[in-house]
């Protein structure tokens, strides 16, 4: 028996019980429409490869980190200082992190505009918004495990907003830090919704997502002029593209945590006084910056209760997207929608940097 | 006409307990009782006697509840209705008006030697400043009859009293100088005494004068840190070094143990004060140890003889520390530059900063066999830096040999998967 056939049968042996001749015919037939907008289908592409660079970088920090306010900060020193390329790993995580949710973002947004949300992929866009809530829980829960100074506090901030909240405020504070005050608890608490619940909520979400892309193929904008647009096969040609551009982000990924390895800072002392300029990670400053300017008190509601709750309206209204746009689901354009993102993007853009001026 | 009588009779009670509360209120039989003379003497325009009786509410004695007989005797409740200030000012109740100069530390020490009064206010409270001021230089003259020194009231004040720890008090640590400058810096009326008046101004320049007075170190000396307060003495030629060595006491016990205290002593000077100034102490240098043209041990040695060898040798072992230690420092900096974790160097860094510090106290004990032992430790922790700093280094290296490596070929898997879509799509063109 030559070698060719003893590959085919072993090939035919897996898809026997697999199946996969099944997926590769869906792809061989998958289509992606080529217009002068479809760069922006391969954002999806890449933050599940920042994902995955997460997963990897991750599981390799998993072996060496100790979620102990007596260990957490010397573990990670450990693995950057004696672990060979534990440096190169924890940099990759924390730039993969960022790069995942600034993609996540633009993804978001591009979906958004191009009204990829509307009839018959409102679930679509409904997985791939908790995507993003689920993306900054990672961020935020992360920030903490390495134990420093400004995450100590930066998520001493954070986890303060959540008592503001009537009622249920100071319990939903003590189940997040494990107490009243941010100590080992809370870190041991993070690690597990970092490592575990997190994870577990993303996958189920993940495959939610991929799958219903996946049966739904790639959305054409409005308009007559995409009606008719050219079809690119997914396999090979949509695939290796996407996969230039994977390889491209690991350069990437690689040149950043190469030249600016991500910093440790001083270890978290709970009675030092708070570092100057403390702020969260860039992703949370609009919301931060947002909650600064708004008065004590709004008429007789408490400040910082009413920016939750504009946050949390905010949070409802993005998944609601595709339920709030009438006229895409009648394959109309809708200025104002689109007037709306490119206020939030401003929106965004503006209190971000301000954040960082202060 | 029931309910009129039982209406009157509640007035009645109400009246009573109303004056009673006025009488029992804490504190105003005290306020009233010392408010009398201050009423008086508040009325007068002359300063000199309306003075003492508006400064007194901020008066320590006033806060703690004492009033103006407590000190001055006499009769506080009378004479202000009557118009008549001798029925306030009589001597029969006890009182003694103002005290003369000759007779205020004994006045004051009349309740601040007591130690079973002063308790009642303050039980940590000394009450030796009396036997104290006694053996001081101020005292002396005092006794012998010299009115123009220092007394309680002239560093203290008088009716404006206020605690030492108040900020605002004449004796408050970085008030002392000043206070004492108020008679020593004057040259007219120190003329008597032929003792220099600069001293202020040599203590403002110095490094103790520097910290305490514009950095508001309060660790840093004054004038009663040498001298004693109460007890104000100038310390004898040999006994500077114990005043110095109240905080440097790692220097003084060095020294004391080199083989300069008995030089010093065979030659008549100073022991700190020889090499550091007195009043103008100067920040230390690194450059007052060796044979250079800074240096203070070629004051007194000569090219050839012992101690300059000694202080050439001592001088280069700590140049050579601190030549290391710099190194170190640099090599650790630029691989933290780099972006390598350099925490364990920095910790380390520690230890050889330390030993380079005890090097710098253990100079005093002008002898090579107790300082090498010191500069060894330090060459020894600065070494395991370096040690450290070169590992980080090569780290550095292997990042960018690696990144000189992988960029590449990261950019080559690119460009091959871009040639292999062209070559597919030339192959099968997409319709």
């Amino acid at each position: 028996m030559s070698d060719s056939s003893r590959r085919s049968n072993l090939v035919a042996w897996f898809d026997q019980r697999l199946g996969w001749s099944t997926i590769k015919e869906v792809a061989m037939h998958k289509r992606v429409p080529m217009h002068k907008h479809s760069i922006w289908y391969y954002l999806g592409g890449m933050t599940l490869f920042c994902f995955l660079v997460q997963i990897i970088t991750g599981i390799f920090l998993l072996l060496y980190y100790r979620p102990t306010a007596e260990g957490a900060f010397e573990s990670v020193e450990f693995i950057m200082t004696e672990v060979p390329f534990g440096w190169l790993m924890r940099s990759l995580h924390s730039w993969s992190a960022n790069l995942m949710i600034f993609f996540a973002f633009v993804h978001l947004f591009s979906v958004f505009f191009m009204k990829a949300y509307r009839k018959p992929r409102e679930l679509t866009w409904i997985s791939g918004a908790f995507l993003l809530i689920l993306s900054l829980g990672f961020g935020f829960s992360g920030y903490l495990l390495p134990w420093n100074q400004l995450a100590y506090f930066a998520t001493k901030v954070g986890t303060d907003i959540l008592g503001q909240i009537p009622v249920i405020g100071h319990w939903l504070l003590v189940v997040a830090r494990g107490g009243d005050n941010v100590t080992g608890a809370t870190l041991t608490r993070f690690f597990g919704v970092h490592v575990a619940i997190l994870p577990m909520i993303t996958t189920f979400f993940l495959l939610a997502h991929l799958a219903l892309v996946q049966k739904q193929g790639m959305s054409i904008p409005i308009g007559d002029e995409y009606k008719n647009c050219r079809q690119m096969p997914f396999f090979p040609n949509f695939a290796l593209r996407d996969l230039v551009g994977w390889t491209l982000a690991l350069g990437t990924l690689v040149l950043l945590a190469s030249i600016f390895p991500w910093e440790l800072g001083e270890k978290a002392d709970a009675l030092a006084s708070a570092p100057a300029g403390i702020r969260p990670e860039w992703f949370f400053c609009f919301m931060f910056q947002t909650l600064k300017y708004i008065p004590g008190k709004v008429w007789f509601i408490n400040g910082e209760l009413l920016g939750i709750l504009g946050f949390g309206i905010g949070g409802l209204a993005l998944i609601l997207v595709p339920f709030l746009d009438r006229k895409a689901a009648h394959e109309q354009r809708n200025t104002i929608m689109t007037a709306i993102g490119w206020v939030v993007i401003l929106y965004i853009i503006v209190f971000t940097v301000l954040a960082y001026m202060d | 006409m029931r309910a009129k009588r039982f209406d009157i009779a509640r007035l009645g009670v109400l009246t009573a307990a109303l004056a009673l509360l006025v009488v029992l209120w804490p504190g105003s039989a005290g306020v009233s009782y010392a408010s009398s003379c201050i009423d008086c003497h508040s009325a007068f325009d002359d300063p000199e006697i309306s003075g003492p009786a508006k400064k007194f509410h901020d008066d320590v004695h006033f806060q703690k509840g004492l009033s103006c007989v407590d000190c001055h005797g006499g009769n506080a409740s009378k004479g202000y209705d009557e118009g008549d200030p001798d029925l306030a000012h009589d001597r029969k109740a006890g009182f003694v008006g103002a005290p003369k100069t000759a007779d205020i530390p004994k006045f004051c020490a009349r309740c601040h030697s007591d130690i079973e009064y002063m308790k009642k206010y303050n039980p940590k409270l000394r009450v030796d400043q009396y036997l104290e001021y006694r053996s001081s230089v101020h005292g002396k003259r005092l006794e012998s009859g010299d009115t123009k020194v220092a007394t309680c009231v002239s560093c203290h004040g008088v009716h404006d009293i206020m605690p030492v720890k108040d900020t605002r008090a004449p004796v408050y640590k970085t008030n002392v100088a000043k206070t004492c400058s108020g008679c020593h810096s004057n040259a007219k009326y120190m003329e008597p005494y032929h003792i220099p008046t600069n001293q202020f101004d040599l203590y403002s320049a110095s490094v103790h004068g520097e910290k305490l007075l514009k950095e508001g170190d309060l660790a840093a000396p004054t004038c009663n840190n040498c001298h004693g307060n109460h007890g104000a003495t100038p310390p004898g030629l040999m006994s500077v070094s114990n005043s110095c060595g109240e905080c440097h006491a790692n220097n003084l016990e060095y020294f004391n143990e080199s083989p300069h205290k008995e030089a010093f002593a065979d030659l008549g000077v100073g022991e700190c004060d020889a090499c550091h100034g007195h009043h103008d102490v100067n920040k230390t240098n690194d450059t007052m140890l060796g044979v250079g043209d800074e240096a203070i041990c070629v004051t007194c040695h000569d090219q050839g003889d012992p101690g300059y060898q000694t202080a050439a040798a001592m001088a280069t072992e700590f140049d050579t520390l601190k030549a290391m230690l710099g190194e170190a420092r640099t090599l650790l900096n630029k691989a933290e530059r780099g972006g390598v974790n350099v925490s364990l160097g920095k910790f380390d860094l520690h230890t050889a900063d330390d030993a380079l510090v005890k090097a710098r106290t253990a100079v005093h004990y002008f002898d090579t066999s107790k300082f090498n032992p010191i500069i060894v430790s330090g060459v020894s922790a600065t070494e395991n830096v370096m040690d450290l700093g070169n590992k980080a280094m090569w780290d550095l290296k292997l990042r960018q040999i690696g990144l000189g490596f992988t960029l590449p070929l990261v950019l080559l898997v690119a460009l091959a998967l871009y040639l292999k879509i062209r070559q597919i799509e030339r192959r099968k063109p997409i319709p």
